[in-house]
């Protein structure tokens, strides 16, 4: 994923202006294979596990789902830099405002301190984010925010450089309300042919179910296939 | 305003469009590793610092304090390393001293990724961050752009892969003290022989909890420098020579003007000569 810049350095076309459209080389990436759904009871996070930079795989047991609050996290893809660096903001932002009103945060609420970052820094960021929560007023809801800096409300989303493997996949198989063993079903099987497909994404399968009962964690290995061991918290 | 000039950033950046070579930054080659084991944290580094394919230094330190028990291997730019370190240990001390409790590694992790982050990758500092602390052992590494990972033994520097390929064959999850260090010292010894960058010696820095910090400067030599078995020093007389004539000082006296300094008989005559007169 990370382009190499040739005799123009980083320069555009009139060799004047930065081309701030590429990865800074050396940087490390997430070329990944992201979702989330929604199912009856909340929402599902399914994410690879593989990092790299260039060709080095600089992690193999990443963990991109990423906690930011009690039920909202988000699945991170793109730079590992920069996206870790929005998700701690926003941390910091929902932790205040949780203290501040005393009661949690909506997923909307995470959902639009994401866009604001990533829409503003958006000539500085390279950060494709899908957001997933739980909360009571609204039940799971899932947010997509692609690298521009617009916010998508769907029944599901894919992202990363793996997803372009599994549009097809995914249309032809998603259902609305599935339960919570066919929703980790459609996202473990979609993750595995978006890594069987996509080089750049690989490494052990992670998922986050989130609902009223709060997040549980789920591990699959490649070792036997994705299909285990399952429950980890 | 404190910070960096990038005023000549774009201009650097269009002579290169032209055909300019950037300005080269030194950066040390480097292989540098961590590892933890049931008690503590073990970090380990190669000595070998180079400015192109010059070795700059064949014995550098790359394993930087940060407090007692929170230590850094650097790789990357040399300088930047050094100062990033520098800053965060001081910012630390004063942390700790504010809170009165113990630093923690995730504390420095943090302020280490924020400040590498403001920067933009512009602070060529990739560091390995270990330590203990209340919560329990950490290890990390930081990259210059700010992303960080928590894993249970790491690499970084051109002689990572060589470094890696050591663990991935031969790490277990029970390790000891002892193992911890073999292993790392095995991996650094990988990146010594398989990476131009890398050479010289190893450095080991063991943290443990209720332990004093031992820091072990040249644990390993594998490549000292023996005596010569031979020499190029020719015995007196090898030269042979034709004529030989003494000049006596009465004869160099229609030459030059000679002066005989008095004094103490240790000092070398030049060390006494008044150059202006």
């Amino acid at each position: 994923m990370v382009s190499s810049h040739g005799t123009s350095g980083m320069l555009g076309e009139d060799g004047i202006h930065v081309d701030m459209n590429h990865l800074k080389s050396g940087e490390v990436n997430l070329g990944t294979s992201i979702m989330a759904i929604n199912f009856k009871d909340g929402v599902i996070l399914g994410a690879d596990s593989r990092t790299t930079t260039g060709a080095y795989i600089a992690n193999r047991v990443t963990d991109k789902l990423t906690q930011v609050h009690d039920t909202i996290w988000c699945c991170r893809s793109g730079s590992a830099a920069d996206t870790q660096a929005v998700a701690d903001i926003v941390s910091y932002h929902l932790n205040m405002y949780g203290v501040t009103n005393s009661e949690a945060p909506t997923t909307q609420v995470a959902a639009s301190l994401f866009q604001e970052l990533c829409y503003e820094n958006k000539d500085a960021l390279s950060a494709g984010i899908i957001l997933a929560g739980w909360d009571p007023r609204h039940g799971g809801q899932v947010y997509s925010i692609p690298l521009g800096g617009s916010l998508h409300k769907q029944s599901f989303a894919i992202g990363g450089s793996g997803s372009t493997y599994i549009y097809g996949y995914t249309d032809a198989h998603w259902r609305e309300q599935m339960t919570e063993q066919e929703g980790i079903d459609f996202v473990r099987s979609a993750l595995q042919e978006a890594i069987k497909w996509d080089g750049s994404s690989g490494g052990v399968i992670r998922l986050v179910v989130l609902t009223k009962n709060g997040a549980v964690r789920h591990l699959y290995l490649p070792d036997n296939g994705y299909t285990g061991p399952g429950v980890t918290n | 305003m404190p910070g960096f000039d990038f005023s000549n950033y774009n201009r650097n950046a269009a002579l290169h469009a032209r055909g300019v070579p950037l300005p080269k930054a030194t950066s040390t080659g480097t292989t540098i590793v961590g590892c933890i084991y049931d008690k503590g944290v073990v970090i380990a580094a190669d000595t070998r610092a180079t400015s192109g394919p010059i070795v700059a230094d064949k014995n550098c330190e790359k394993l930087h304090y940060i407090a007692p028990k929170i230590w850094c291997a650097g790789a990357g730019t040399a300088a930047d390393t050094e100062f990033t370190t520098a800053l965060i240990s001081s910012n630390v001390e004063l942390h700790s001293l504010s809170t009165g409790r113990d630093p923690r590694v995730i504390t420095c992790m943090t302020m280490l990724k924020q400040h590498l982050f403001r920067y933009q990758g512009h602070i060529g500092a990739y560091l390995v961050v270990a330590g203990v602390d209340p919560t329990g052992t950490g290890l990390y590494t930081v990259h210059a752009h700010g992303s960080t990972d928590k894993l249970p033994y790491v690499t970084m520097g051109s002689g990572s892969l060589a470094a890696m390929s050591v663990f991935e064959s031969t790490w277990q999850p029970d390790l000891d003290r002892q193992g911890a260090i073999d292993i790392c010292a095995e991996a650094i010894k990988a990146g010594i022989f398989n990476d131009l960058g890398s050479g010289s010696n190893v450095d080991v820095c063991v943290i443990e909890k209720d332990q004093p910090t031992q820091l072990l400067r040249n644990y390993m030599k594998p490549n000292d420098r023996p005596q010569k078995e031979r020499n190029y020093r020719f015995q007196r007389g090898t030269t042979a020579y034709l004529d030989q004539r003494v000049i006596s000082k009465e004869d160099m006296k229609k030459y030059v003007t000679i002066e005989t300094l008095s004094g103490d008989d240790n000092l070398a005559a030049g060390d006494n000569m008044e150059v202006d007169s």
